[in-house]
């Protein structure tokens, strides 16, 4: 059963990654990804999304006549989303009018509903809850290294834009990379993002390459540690 | 036959069940989240505001003082805005109005502007814009302080023909290579104290009329 976790964990960060693998939910990776806070905060709020409708839906599957499953999910995801739409608009007001429209979008999302409909329908309650957080997680970390890229090619910064979720005093926490940085603007604009998101995925593509071409250089690492 | 309708049946009960469910916590995530909300776009409101008004100039909540403005073409409004008159011990201290500027680089341009009763200006700034990011976006505050160059300024000084970016022949600073946006800004703040002028009484003692 340990297994079992452990593949949920390698899918969700790496193997079955929705952002660089998988490639779904590009409309937010792509608008969203200007800052590393900007991103990686919708990834939360999809995480989190995630990881309660995986875990409704696995409690609920038997409930659900095959027939109108679908509907079913988009309503759990719809309801889901509004409530952290409210709850962020109540509470981190500032962050919810940057990431603005992407937050309800999270419901049209093609990553909830595919978690959802391929694993929590058939799987318990916990592993789809592992599975929606893992899937989440794993989205997160691709956008906010895309913003976090973008960001520093961009501005020079990094982590600017954290006083909207926690006060102006997080602005001491800005980090200025490159000092004196003239900004490039076009890894700001959306081609940035185009191009940012198809250097990640390169660059995942070619270390899986040279995993798959030295699987010895892997496995004799024990042996040397006698 | 009857297998199928209590089929169908029990497919729209169990619909049902959800959307009730669903339903139920909205309400609730509603409800708990209704007052945090309307005091927080409160207070970044009362924050916004504040930003064009000297501190300590004021002491009626901006808020509640809130008075509608009809559509106008001087201030770009093509729907009823607001503006908020400021008020020290209940005398008209300022008075803050929403404008347009309708031609920026990337489309409409949201400001605030301040103006003291004789006529100058207390502040301006961008409340909302789509200006392109690291070139014409030093119009907004948290990018630079160019917008802080109206504080003081009256359609008396500069003279009117001085109401353009420098490189129009004017007196008003603009970063070169990026004139759209702040000749925008510009050209919107004049014809928010032009506006002004011809509506001083109207607006300071809040008898500005509803829709025209």
């Amino acid at each position: 059963m340990a297994s079992e976790t452990r593949d949920i964990i390698v899918n969700g960060l790496w193997k079955q990654n929705p952002g660089i693998v998988q490639i779904l939910g590009m409309c937010p990776t792509l608008a969203v990804s200007s800052s590393l806070v900007n991103g990686l905060s919708l990834g939360l709020a999809t995480t989190m999304v995630m990881a309660l409708a995986n875990t409704a839906a696995a409690l609920v599957s038997r409930l659900v006549p095959p027939a109108v499953r679908i509907p079913v999910y988009i309503l759990i995801i719809a309801t889901l989303v509004t409530m952290v739409d409210l709850l962020m608009h109540a509470y981190l007001l500032q962050l919810y009018l940057v990431l603005g429209i992407y937050i309800p979008l999270i419901v049209v999302n093609c990553i909830v509903l595919a978690r959802v409909e391929a694993y929590a329908s058939k799987h318990g309650a916990f592993y789809s809850f592992l599975d929606g957080l893992m899937m989440g997680l794993g989205l997160s970390l691709v956008l906010a290294a895309l913003g976090g890229l973008r960001e520093i090619f961009g501005k020079g910064l990094l982590l600017s834009g954290l006083d909207l979720a926690f006060g102006p005093a997080a602005n001491a926490y800005v980090i200025h990379v490159l000092p004196n940085y003239q900004g490039l603007l076009l890894a700001i604009l959306p081609p940035g993002a185009f191009i940012g998101l198809g250097l990640l995925i390169a660059a995942r593509n070619r270390i899986e390459e040279i995993r798959a071409l030295e699987p010895r250089a892997v496995s004799l690492q024990p042996q040397q540690a006698d | 036959m009857s297998e199928i309708s209590r089929n169908i049946k029990l497919t729209a009960l169990a619909l049902l069940g959800f959307s009730i469910v669903g339903a139920v916590l909205l309400a609730g995530t509603f409800d708990l989240t209704r007052a945090p909300i309307e005091k927080s776009e409160r207070e970044a409101k009362i924050k916004l505001i504040a930003q064009v008004l000297p501190a300590g100039s004021y002491d009626n909540d901006l808020v509640k003082s809130t008075r509608p403005l009809p559509a106008n073409p001087l201030l770009g409004l093509k729907k009823p805005g607001a503006y908020y008159p400021a008020k020290l011990a209940g005398k008209p201290t300022a008075v803050v109005l929403e404008a347009v500027a309708p031609d920026g680089y990337a489309g409409e341009i949201k400001l605030l502007v301040g103006i003291l009763p004789d006529g100058r200006l207390t502040g301006v700034r961008v409340t909302a814009h789509s200006e392109t990011p690291g070139l014409g976006d030093y119009i907004d505050v948290a990018k630079s302080p160019w917008i802080r160059q109206f504080a003081g300024k009256s359609l008396d000084a500069p003279k009117a023909d001085d109401w353009r970016v420098k490189k129009d022949g004017g007196k008003f600073d603009a970063m070169a290579g990026a004139t759209i946006s702040p000749r925008a800004v510009v050209k919107a703040v004049k014809l928010a104290l032009d506006y002004f002028a011809r509506h001083r009484a109207e607006l300071l003692t809040q008898k500005v009329r509803d829709g025209q």
